[in-house]
């Protein structure tokens, strides 16, 4: 009986750290560059169908073409922050939520012309291949992308703490006007970021087609998914966005499975609910001084 | 090395700075002296490509960098000792100090400044690894000082470095300023204590009310009846 919960819960700590590096990518880009990504979620679909098509077309594993995904959605954030977010930097926070929100919209919509309303199964060969460790029946696939979304968070947190790089985009979330006073290029530094953000999402979306199914009306879900994870694990920290994924994760899974799929977002908000009561800044986020 | 001409600032309607020239000699001291909101740090920002002038002009060797962005300037080799000191907090002394080599004029003589930081401030080495904001307001000025030196500018401007610093302290401090002078580096001086750096000064201007209503050598100003009642209540 209780095999049955410990199942649910390893695959709820799976997926959980999938959605752990999408809700990462939200996080540094607000922790640095202040601005909230509303188009978060609907990147990560974009990244899901270049992934299903990269697998469709020319057979390359999602979890091989997570990687050029990432690099591709790099270059996309980067340049996006240069020619249009860095504009908005300074503005008033409503005009950033529209510049943001407007290009959620373009981009769901886009992606309803192409690909249809329809979800798009990946169908990988060992997508129904499972490992058994004891009581534990586990989903290769869960197991792969978790595996794959662990390393490139570590690879971001080696980033950010061991390369000068790294600190330079530390010192501008720190003290704006100190990174201006000893001139740090803080609008490239920015556009890097994003990128960074950006590069999460991308591989997090490449990753997600193998545990879910393609389709446009995700975007928004997952973009609320990733701030529900952010605001639980602590606004622009990273181990939070981590921790707040497995949480969510887990808690979706158990709902999913103990009362009904579609009520698994239910607890996530509860969850959220009950941090924000209990714990404003999160559960990694720091005090406000 | 540093000459200002009719520098107008705005910060929207309200005019900061208006018709501001100055010169700065190579190897020299200039103080800017003036009372709370006079203009003195709007003039060291827009120098420093902080904030964009609407008018004037800003020759640093003669290349008008008025409008450039912080950057650029920077990495001709003007630095910043900011008001308020405006380190990174959350990093490391070490990675503080490293922030202020990034600059590309900067990158390949890191190890050699760090060397002269360390040799100024032997606390910073003992503090290393540090986060800079566990330091006391005495140190970080330090590391605010060292952090600039770090990027091997051939001026500096000092923005208000006693503000918030115990007596003791500040003499320390305007000690560093004129070490840093006779080694060779040409200082801007803003401060709100008149007498202390009229004393240090080669060469002082007034500014008041974003205009500069006065100016001379320091020592002229400091015995300067208009400058003696305005400024040191005497």
């Amino acid at each position: 009986m209780w095999s049955i919960y410990l199942n649910v819960v390893t695959q709820g700590v799976l997926t959980g750290l999938v959605y752990g590096l999408m809700a990462l990518g939200l996080s540094v880009i607000f922790g640095v560059v202040r601005v909230v990504n509303f188009a978060h979620g609907e990147f990560a679909v974009i990244a899901m169908y270049a992934a299903f098509i990269l697998f469709k077309a020319y057979g390359l594993d999602p979890l091989i073409a997570a990687a050029p995904i990432a690099l591709a959605f790099f270059a996309v954030g980067f340049v996006l922050q240069m020619v249009l977010i860095n504009s908005f930097v300074s503005r008033p926070e409503h005009e950033q939520f529209i510049l943001l929100v407007g290009l959620a919209i373009i981009i769901t919509n886009a992606l309803l012309m192409i690909f249809g309303p329809d979800a798009q199964p990946t169908n990988l060969p060992y997508a129904f291949d499972s490992y058994l460790v004891g009581p534990l029946i586990i989903d290769k696939v869960r197991v792969y992308a978790a595996t794959a979304a662990v390393a490139v968070s570590a690879a971001l947190f080696a980033f950010f703490r061991r390369t000068r790089t790294g600190a330079a985009i530390r010192a501008c979330a720190d003290n704006l006007i100190g990174a201006a006073v000893v001139g740090l290029n803080v609008k490239r530094l920015y556009a890097l970021t994003f990128g960074l953000g950006l590069a999460c999402v991308g591989a997090a979306g490449g990753l997600m087609v193998t545990i879910a199914d393609a389709t446009p009306s995700l975007g928004p879900a997952y973009t609320l998914l990733a701030f529900t994870i952010v605001i639980i694990g602590g606004l622009g920290s990273m181990s939070g966005a981590l921790v707040g994924g497995v949480l969510i994760g887990v808690s979706e899974a158990l709902a999913g499975f103990v009362i009904a799929p579609s009520m698994k977002s239910m607890f996530s908000f509860a969850l959220l609910i009950a941090v924000l009561v209990l714990r404003p800044q999160g559960l990694m986020g720091k005090k406000k001084a | 090395m540093l000459s200002v001409r009719d520098l107008d600032v705005f910060f929207g309607d309200a005019q900061a700075l208006s018709g501001v020239s100055f010169d700065v000699a190579a190897g020299g001291i200039v103080a800017i002296v003036g009372a709370n909101g006079a203009g003195k740090t709007s003039l060291i920002r827009t120098i420093a490509g902080m904030h964009r002038p609407a008018q004037g002009s800003i020759l640093f060797n003669d290349v008008d960098i008025a409008g450039w962005p912080s950057h650029r300037v920077c990495n001709l080799g003007i630095g910043q000792v900011a008001e308020g000191r405006q380190i990174f907090p959350t990093l490391t002394v070490g990675e503080n100090l490293e922030m202020g080599a990034m600059l590309p004029r900067a990158r390949r003589k890191r190890a050699a400044q760090l060397d002269r930081v360390f040799a100024m401030f032997p606390i910073l080495k003992e503090r290393l690894r540090q986060t800079a904001g566990t330091l006391s307001g005495g140190e970080q000025q330090m590391l605010a000082i060292g952090r600039c030196l770090m990027g091997a500018p051939d001026l500096v401007m000092f923005d208000e470095p006693s503000l918030g610093l115990a007596p003791a302290i500040v003499q320390d401090v305007l000690r560093t300023i004129r070490e840093l002078n006779r080694e060779g580096l040409t200082c801007v001086l803003v401060e709100q204590n008149v007498a202390l750096s009229l004393k240090l000064a080669d060469r002082a201007y007034v500014l008041e009310n974003g205009r500069v209503t006065l100016s001379g050598p320091g020592a002229e100003l400091l015995a300067d009846d208009r400058v003696r009642q305005a400024y040191l209540g005497m």
